[in-house]
């Protein structure tokens, strides 16, 4: 039973006006319904420029960007962001706010121009709360937040929008391990309940070798690889993308990458 | 609770503008005075209106720079206003609106200048670029305008800096019925855009994630609060902190939702306006202070008392 393709780039390629070469060259990325994908890659190999493309923000010079079926380039950002949700890796805090005010601005592309929220809005809200296990937090001020329950939020917010796709840009930086593992529980949860799709561009190559279904590895904004963890994350590809010695065990039946002490000193 | 104080505030600050004033009317004649009629009333509405823009005008431009303590003069505008009416003083330029018209045109050139240096690359509007241009032309407007006061005489000086410091003197009914026409345009505009304004404060990025068009939403409010601003500095000059403390206090009491903060900075901003221009008035009657004047005054301490607070937490 094939699901349905919610993200398809096709051999997208983007170069930064003025650019010397090509910040994204060739690369495809298919999404559908109950997957988790993870995109990986050293850093500046082109994986936000990557998640820039498949939401319409840049032009592709060449190749497509396809979300459920129309060009990314054609929605406008507010049906957009009906239908993909996003957990930015960075993003200010001008004014002070509630938690349940913040996750509501996930809300903002199903109100109309003038109306208030209505009760499905607010339902919605307490839904997204409750599946980042966020509830208790809600009254709470954004600042008083662990830097877990931040993300929680941040991704209770991206929930509230009600999307079918869910971006998550290296959301576990500066997570410990508990909250890592919790995050990738959750997202991993959310692809099996099998209407939405997950993708998620991250450092942990071991973490995304364990909770993904396909894994796409960037190096210098080219795919050197994409497929199962398994097919991709060998002991050549990972050393000649992430330009570091390293062994790769098996673990639960997903490779695991150990990176190697040098022989000599830096 | 807090809406009902406000309301009650409100209606306050236009009483008192209305039984106020140097010259004494006793409350049997309040309602065929000539007095009340054609002064008191058209002035206690325009402080209101021009009090409500600029109020407004602020709290939107400190969504756009996502900067709490951004100000609707910040941007350049009082500069040119400035220019425009001291150059048609200096240069005699005589007509029933002559100085607001000029004012109008200074700002609007003002405006103009500062939003060509704010579109960064041609096409993207760069709030810190906008902030350092208004800055710059700001700056350059006020050399003009102190090069051309230094070089009239001294009973046209004194015009020009009473001018500068902001009054209300020239209000009339047409004065109120053309700022009635022209005021609610932009203040739709900006209220349009109250939602959007909530998601800007994550950022552009963020903002564009969850559905805003950002690119318009900085032109729109960049220009309706900029014109708002020009409105009112044509028609009373230069009246600072109102745009500032308004809807800081605002924030303070009713939080950052835009939707509910705009509102209440225009009832808190006419309310303040008006209260401020019947002190000034009534406090030396029968000469007037420039209501500027009174809210620097109110407004300068209550400023450092926010400032404080705000540091401290």
């Amino acid at each position: 039973m094939d699901q349905e393709l919610i993200l398809a780039v096709d051999r997208a390629t983007y170069r930064y006006p003025g650019a010397p070469r090509d910040a994204l060259a060739d690369v495809p990325l298919s999404v559908r319904a109950g997957e988790f994908h993870a995109v990986l890659g050293p850093n500046g190999s082109g994986k936000t420029t990557l998640l820039r493309v498949a939401l319409g923000l840049v032009r592709p010079t060449a190749g497509t960007a396809t979300v459920a079926g129309r060009p990314a380039q054609a929605w406008s950002r507010r049906e957009l962001a009906r239908v993909v949700g996003v957990v930015p890796q960075r993003e200010e805090s001008a004014f002070p706010q509630r938690v349940r005010d913040a996750v509501l601005l996930g809300r903002y592309p199903h109100l109309s121009l003038w109306g208030a929220e209505r009760a499905e809005d607010r339902a919605a809200v307490e839904r997204a709360l409750a599946q980042c296990d966020a509830l208790h937090l809600a009254n709470r001020w954004l600042w008083t937040l662990s830097g877990g329950e931040y993300q929680r939020v941040r991704l209770a917010r991206a929930l509230a929008q009600e999307p079918r796709l869910l971006i998550l840009d290296e959301p576990t930086a500066s997570l410990d391990v508990r909250h890592e593992m919790e995050l990738f529980e959750r997202v991993r949860a959310l692809a099996d309940g099998g209407r939405l799709a997950a993708v998620m561009i991250t450092h942990h190559v071991n973490l995304a070798a364990r909770f993904a279904d396909a894994v796409l590895l960037l190096a210098e904004g080219r795919a050197a690889a994409s497929g199962t963890p398994g097919d991709v994350l060998t002991r050549e590809t990972v050393e000649r993308v992430f330009a570091w010695p390293v062994t790769i065990e098996s673990f639960e039946g997903q490779p695991q990458m150990i990176p190697l002490r040098r022989k000599e000193p830096l | 609770m807090k809406w009902a104080g406000l309301l009650g505030l409100a209606a306050v600050a236009f009483v008192l503008a209305v039984l106020l004033g140097p010259a004494h009317v006793p409350l049997a004649e309040l309602a065929g005075s000539e007095i009340i009629r054609s002064l008191r009333v058209p002035r206690a509405l325009l402080a209101f209106l021009v009090g409500g823009s600029l109020a407004v005008a602020g709290a939107s431009l400190q969504a756009l720079v996502r900067n709490p303590l951004a100000d609707p003069f910040l941007l350049g505008l009082s500069g040119g206003a400035g220019l425009g009416a001291v150059a048609a003083i200096a240069l005699h330029v005589s007509g029933p609106f002559a100085l607001p018209l000029a004012a109008f045109a200074g700002a609007l050139g003002a405006m103009a200048l500062v939003y060509r240096f704010g579109l960064v690359g041609g096409a993207e509007l760069d709030p810190r670029v906008l902030l350092l241009a208004g800055v710059a032309v700001g700056a350059f407007a006020s050399a003009v305008t102190t090069a051309v006061v230094s070089l009239a005489d001294a009973a046209e000086l004194r015009n020009a800096f009473l001018w500068l410091w902001g009054g209300l003197s020239g209000a009339s009914w047409d004065t109120v019925l053309v700022l009635g026409v022209y005021l609610p345009l932009p203040l739709a505009v900006l209220a349009a855009s109250a939602r959007p304004l909530d998601l800007l404060a994550l950022g552009e990025e963020p903002a564009r994630y969850l559905g805003a068009d950002v690119e318009q939403l900085k032109r729109r409010v960049y220009v309706a609060a900029s014109l708002l601003t020009a409105a009112a500095v044509a028609v009373s000059g230069v009246i600072g902190f109102v745009g500032l403390i308004v809807p800081h206090i605002g924030r303070l009491l009713w939080g950052h939702r835009h939707r509910t903060l705009l509102p209440v900075a225009f009832l808190g901003g006419g309310s303040l306006l008006s209260l401020a221009d019947t002190a000034a008035r009534v406090a030396v009657a029968p000469r007037e202070l420039p209501v500027g004047i009174v809210t620097a005054l109110v407004g300068v301490p209550l400023f450092a008392f926010l400032l404080r607070r705000w540091t401290k937490s």
